[in-house]
């Protein structure tokens, strides 16, 4: 049971289970659907950006795997009162959590750092970035996102 | 099903399956810590010994390219090759090997029909019927030549259970209707369809028809006098032999009628440059050197079945069938789609809290080998209301063990998102 508490740490699936802002924005200044077509996750995020680019709200619906459902979950957790700067410096490190060797997680993570296990399963790293990638085709205009 | 016993052995003795297992070196590793339970077969087979041997035993020992080398290698590896039309066509019990084409798998075989048997015979309002549950091989390739035909894609629709919707199957059958295509065995729900009385009902009325076997044809014998169908196809590396290899059954009548599929060296009788003459079928349809080792470790695969016999295997894989349905009652919140009277080794499933892919994480965990997703049949899970679904499959080395293993790791699924 130990990898599997490694990669399914309870924070997971608590956000899994009650996922927070379930739920559309409206009105929103930014919105876009991801899709990942090899497991059928599809989800939708919505962002409400003010002039000074910060995320006043955000929100998203779908389904998918606990992964993908507590990444997203997770995403709009931190990003909340975030500018879309910051939310693009934490693309980054989030991207660098999951994909690259064990390295000490950035500080700034957070609670995101609850993801890290699925480096170890490179089937799943999809399930955990789609909800990023979503959220960079929304902050760049692009109505849809697909990774596979 | 009718079944011919020839040249399969006429013995009912269940399989020994302990046995059978060694045939298959992969399965002896252990994953993650567990023995591994490989319940994929229906993705693709493991490899026994013998498959492996026959390419193995090509590349060592009389490798050349095929057809016209005048050396020993040369000759060696073409009877090698061309023997393998003779065991495809006992395995098919076909009236002839020259019936038999060999090409990278069932795919490309439907393919090859689409584009050489059906495309020339179209035009606007034309139709192709296909069934609900159809793989995408055998869904996107109509598409692509209805499309440029100004034809129809009709779909028979699937019941609740998983069968086909028989009388809607009947009704959608029209004096429009130039070809149907359907699926022998679904990939996802494990139906076996009632094709005989589909080619039944086609010859009343002149359509050809061909059948999907790439799901049939590793798990029961299957009779081309019985079946009725124009073509029958079925992927290599489903029946224990290598990926990149196939057979497409056609009727000679159909075969000799068709113009190429693709054009190149080894398909040709003379070549000018203002005219080619074609080579008669099969040669016509297989253009280019073609997966040589591969074809004749196919050959080999073929023989591994036939001599443990089709039968066994299928009862087999139907009394584990009856085993796991059982078994996994236990579940609480699992629900099994495709639950037709007559199915193969196939357990397509959902559970209540977690997810196809959280739960085939957590069973490869346990060395559990399933696989999660759509299966390549989209529409389907649309049908059923499903994203995806986990999909546990059995082959003949598969034993009561395997399913005991994949129902510990369905409880520990439950442990953490129940």
């Amino acid at each position: 049971m130990s990898d599997l508490r490694a990669l399914y740490q309870e924070v997971i699936l608590d956000h899994n289970k009650h996922p927070r802002n379930f739920r559309a924005v409206d009105p929103h200044s930014h919105g876009a659907d991801g899709h990942n077509p090899l497991c059928g996750d599809s989800l939708r995020l919505e962002l409400r950006v003010d002039d000074n680019g910060m995320i006043q709200d955000i929100g998203f619906q779908g389904t998918g795997c606990a992964i993908s459902m507590a990444s997203a979950s997770i995403l709009t957790e931190c990003l909340r009162g975030k500018t879309v700067e910051e939310a693009r410096t934490l693309f980054d490190q989030f991207h660098r959590l999951v994909t690259e060797e064990a390295t000490d997680s950035d500080p700034d993570l957070g609670k995101l750092a609850v993801l890290a296990g699925v480096r170890d399963y490179p089937m799943r790293v999809k399930c955990a970035t789609l909800p990023w990638h979503t959220l960079q085709a929304a902050l760049q205009n692009q109505p849809e996102v697909s990774t596979e | 099903m009718r079944v011919s016993v020839e040249p399969d052995p006429v013995n009912a003795e269940p399989l020994d399956v302990q046995q059978l297992r060694g045939d298959f070196p992969v399965l002896q590793q252990p994953m993650n810590g567990h023995r591994l339970a490989f319940l994929d077969s229906a993705a693709s087979a493991q490899k026994p010994q013998a498959v492996i041997d026959a390419e193995r035993g090509c590349y060592e020992r009389y490798y050349a390219n095929i057809h016209r080398g005048v050396y020993q290698l040369s000759q060696q590896s073409t009877q090698a090759y061309e023997g393998v039309r003779e065991i495809v066509r006992q395995f098919l019990n076909a009236d002839s090997e020259r019936e038999v084409v060999f090409v990278r798998g069932a795919t490309e075989a439907i393919n090859l029909v689409a584009q050489s048997f059906v495309r020339p015979m179209l035009g606007p309002g034309d139709e192709v019927l296909i069934t609900g549950m159809e793989h995408h091989a055998n869904i996107v390739p109509w598409q692509m030549i209805t499309e440029v035909t100004g034809a129809r894609l009709v779909v028979a629709p699937v019941l609740d259970d998983g069968q086909l919707d028989m009388d809607a199957l009947r009704e959608r059958i029209s004096d429009r209707t130039r070809f149907i295509s359907v699926v022998h065995v679904s990939n996802t729900l494990g139906t076996i369809n009632p094709v005989e009385a589909i080619t039944a009902l086609a010859r009343e009325r002149g359509i050809p028809v061909l059948v999907d076997g790439a799901q049939s044809a590793p798990h029961m014998t299957v009779d081309m006098q019985a079946l009725g169908a124009d073509f029958y196809c079925f992927s290599a590396h489903k029946t224990y032999g290598p990926s990149g290899a196939g057979v497409l059954w056609g009727r000679l009548e159909h075969l000799e009628a068709m113009p190429p599929y693709q054009g190149g060296g080894d398909m040709i009788r003379t070549v000018t440059f203002e005219k080619t003459e074609y080579a008669e079928p099969p040669q016509r349809f297989e253009a280019g050197t073609p997966n040589i080792a591969g074809v004749i470790a196919l050959g080999a695969g073929l023989e591994y079945m036939m001599g443990i016999g089709r039968n066994r295997i299928l009862d087999h894989e139907v009394g584990l069938l009856e085993y796991a349905n059982e078994a996994i009652k236990e579940i609480n919140g699992l629900r099994v789609i495709g639950t037709a009277p007559d199915k193969a080794g196939v357990i397509s499933f959902v559970m209540d809290h977690a997810h196809p892919h959280d739960i085939g994480t957590i069973l490869d965990m346990e060395g559990v080998a399933v696989r999660a997703g759509h299966h390549c049949t989209q529409p389907l899970m649309q049908r059923f209301g499903v994203p995806a679904t986990v999909r546990a499959s059995f082959g003949l080395y598969n034993d009561r063990a395997d399913v005991d293993q994949l129902v510990a790791g369905l409880r520990k699924v439950n442990e953490l998102f129940g």
